[in-house]
């Protein structure tokens, strides 16, 4: 099926518009369309009328132009015959926002759209969903512009079950500064499910990290989506809800037992490369560092600080998670010495972490990545800043981001992230450095980068 | 489905009543694809127990075969080391008093480190490889490696250093390492099996696989329908 027409569409068409519920989610998706979105978008609802000064139309089949994509929310009773009419004008993809399918057991009535589609040959999102959302391009969430946090264009594709955690998701990558390629909720996935959305994006050149919010595949479907996980050389980030057992189902073997339905979608997904996050920050965290730093590496950090506690803090995240803080040789620490500003070079440790002291200015912070980024020994650097010590100026984010862009190696910061530090986490975000706030948060980055070794 | 061969079926078919299938039953399917077992008899009364015994040597165990026990440790029914005639004797006679008796399995004794290695047909995934420390304490330490079927030799060996207690594999505190190749080619025999049988299975227990220096042996099985 070719899905272009779903994320890229020229023209539009939103069936169920009405002319006298401004509120009507049909509504709102028409008005934020028109007014912000370049695709051309047409209302229909079979009473006719107006919106905005715009034509309602009483058919699909009224339109003159070609349909790309049609955005249903009509009742569920109704979708059947929509569908019938979008296929009879050629339409080439439909977004079906409309619930009360499958999740409020009507299966049957799923059943019946997903036979009509599949036979007229128009691939759907949905039922029960938001849509997509792509930025500058095209966005059927029912919500208010107004109300929308909206992150970066980047380079996440996020495919969810839930609606909701979707629109979540973006606050927290707008907040992050996790830029977005392309976000769809596929709801009941009745027809388009994780399978096809993951061959979408791994051909799609906007798309540098691909990221699921699963809650349960259905038969056999979780063994298609690893298989076809391991052809895909971009990274896959998963986070998955229902991970407790299913209440006391009888379990006559110790197999069965031991390897329930989380450890066996656990287990599956390492197998096949396949990253899952286990909380929320690990999964933004993913995000972040994936889109940034898409090259897997082995996991060897040097460290950065000003402060001997946050590098042991992050010492002990490192061994937590199976990342080696390699121990740095007495001949390097003795040359690195000789470059570093002379208030701190009797004071610092050299050591691995490298703890500058509070008297240490950019100045040092270059040297150090300089000379960790040469080494062999090293295939990554985190730096734990604390802009509260005087010598940090907020221009060290773009210093050390063109250190790292020098090497290419990856670098990875932890910022308190407040405002008033904003230029200097910008600094390194803006050049595609990713900052944490916090100091788990940044080992979790690099943990990432591993790309699932054990 | 078209590959397995047809008594593995009947037997399969023979079973569906019970929902599993008897031991001595499992441990035929598992030699015929390789897999190595105990010398083992199903004896139906005391004199075919004792002339087995007497050709493999003592000392023997005896396990009772029963349609009704599945959890045969739970009721008494394994009996380890037994070291001649009298005690055989009196094993037999309190296995037959025990529900649904259809005989008792006499085997050689086989020593080893103790594996659990299982399978179990997933609704999302199908079927899964369980790979761990085995014996009665294999759900109070969980220390057990899973992969999506089918496995390559390679895989085996990273399911065992996924284990928390991989040491006690490598020789530990004097006594012999495993044999990584009996117990790879093991692993992928079972995995062979369990992507043949996947219709027709629900979940595989063999616990205890007995591995020593020389031998991965099938001590114990079960399989669910």
């Amino acid at each position: 099926m070719d899905l272009k027409p779903l994320f890229a569409p020229k023209t539009m068409a939103v069936i169920g518009v009405s002319s006298s519920n401004y509120q009507h989610p049909a509504n709102v998706i028409f008005t934020k369309n028109l007014h912000r979105y370049p695709v051309r978008v047409f209302a229909v609802n079979p009473r006719g009328g107006a919106i905005n000064g715009q034509t309602i139309y009483k058919s699909i089949s009224d339109i003159s132009e070609k349909i790309d994509l049609a955005v249903i929310a009509v009742r569920a009773e109704s979708v059947p015959d929509v569908l019938s009419e979008c296929i009879k004008s050629h339409v080439c993809c439909a977004a079906i926002i409309t619930g009360g399918f499958k999740e409020v057991g009507r299966a049957d009535l799923q059943d019946r759209i997903v036979a009509i589609a599949s036979e007229g040959n128009l691939p759907f999102i949905g039922p029960n969903c938001l849509g997509i959302y792509v930025p500058s391009l095209v966005d059927t969430f029912f919500l208010p512009s107004e109300r929308m946090v909206k992150p970066d264009p980047g380079g996440v594709s996020f495919v969810s079950q839930s609606g909701g955690i979707l629109v979540d998701m973006m606050i927290k990558f707008a907040d992050e500064g996790v830029g977005l390629a392309k976000a769809v909720s596929i709801g009941n996935k009745a027809l388009i499910n994780e399978i096809d959305m993951l061959s979408y994006f791994s051909d799609d050149p906007a798309t540098k990290v691909i990221a699921f919010y699963i809650e349960g595949f259905d038969r056999n479907e979780g063994r298609e989506f690893v298989l076809a996980a391991k052809k895909c050389s971009k990274p896959l980030i998963v986070i998955k809800s229902g991970k407790s057992p299913e209440g006391s189902r009888a379990v006559s073997s110790h197999t069965a037992s031991l390897a329930g339905d989380y450890a066996s979608f656990s287990s599956a997904l390492a197998q096949y490369g396949v990253l899952e996050a286990k909380t929320e920050l690990e999964f933004i965290s993913f995000c972040e560092a994936l889109s940034a730093y898409p090259q897997p590496i082995d996991g060897k950090v040097g460290i950065l600080t000003v402060s001997g506690g946050h590098g042991a803090m992050a010492v002990d995240a490192c061994t937590l998670n199976g990342i080696s803080v390699p121990a740095l040789s007495k001949s390097f620490q003795d040359e690195l010495r000789k470059k570093l500003t002379q208030s701190i070079a009797q004071i610092a440790s050299l050591s691995n972490p490298l703890d500058l002291t509070g008297s240490a200015i950019d100045e040092d912070f270059v040297a150090c990545t300089n000379a960790l980024f040469n080494m062999e020994e090293v295939d990554c650097v985190l730096a734990l800043l604390l802009p509260y010590v005087p010598g940090i100026t907020s221009d060290l984010g773009s210093k050390l981001s063109s250190v790292a862009s020098h090497f290419g190696k990856p670098l990875v910061a932890y910022i308190p992230h407040v405002e008033k530090y904003n230029m200097l986490i910008e600094g390194f975000e803006l050049n595609g450095v990713p900052v944490s706030p916090s100091i788990d948060g940044s080992v979790q980055m690099v943990k990432a980068m591993r790309r699932n070794r054990p | 489905m078209m590959d397995v061969r047809p008594e593995i079926i009947k037997i399969i078919n023979d079973s569906r009543g019970n929902g599993w299938v008897l031991e001595p039953d499992a441990k035929f399917i598992f030699s015929l694809y390789g897999l190595d077992v105990p010398k083992f008899i199903l004896a139906r009364n005391q004199s075919e127990a004792l002339r087995f015994a007497h050709d493999i040597g003592y000392p023997v165990v005896a396990k009772v075969v029963s349609t009704v026990i599945l959890h045969k440790s739970d009721v008494g029914g394994v009996v380890v080391g037994i070291p001649d005639d009298t005690h055989l004797k009196d094993v037999f006679a309190r296995f037959m008093l025990m529900e649904g008796f259809v005989g008792v399995l006499i085997e050689e004794m086989v020593r080893g480190v103790e594996l659990i290695l299982g399978s179990k047909v997933d609704l999302q995934f199908g079927p899964m490889i369980l790979l761990g420390i085995g014996g009665t304490g294999v759900e109070i330490y969980q220390d057990v490696s899973l992969r999506m079927a089918p496995l390559l030799p390679a895989d085996v060996q990273g399911m065992l250093t996924g284990l928390q207690a991989h040491k006690l594999l490598e020789g530990y505190r004097g006594t012999e390492p495993v044999n990584k190749d009996k117990l790879e080619n093991t692993v992928v025999a079972f995995s062979n099996l369990v992507m043949d049988l996947s219709a027709l299975i629900e979940s595989i227990d063999i616990n205890p696989l007995l591995c020593s220096s020389k031998r991965c042996v099938v001590a114990d099985a079960r399989i669910m329908l």
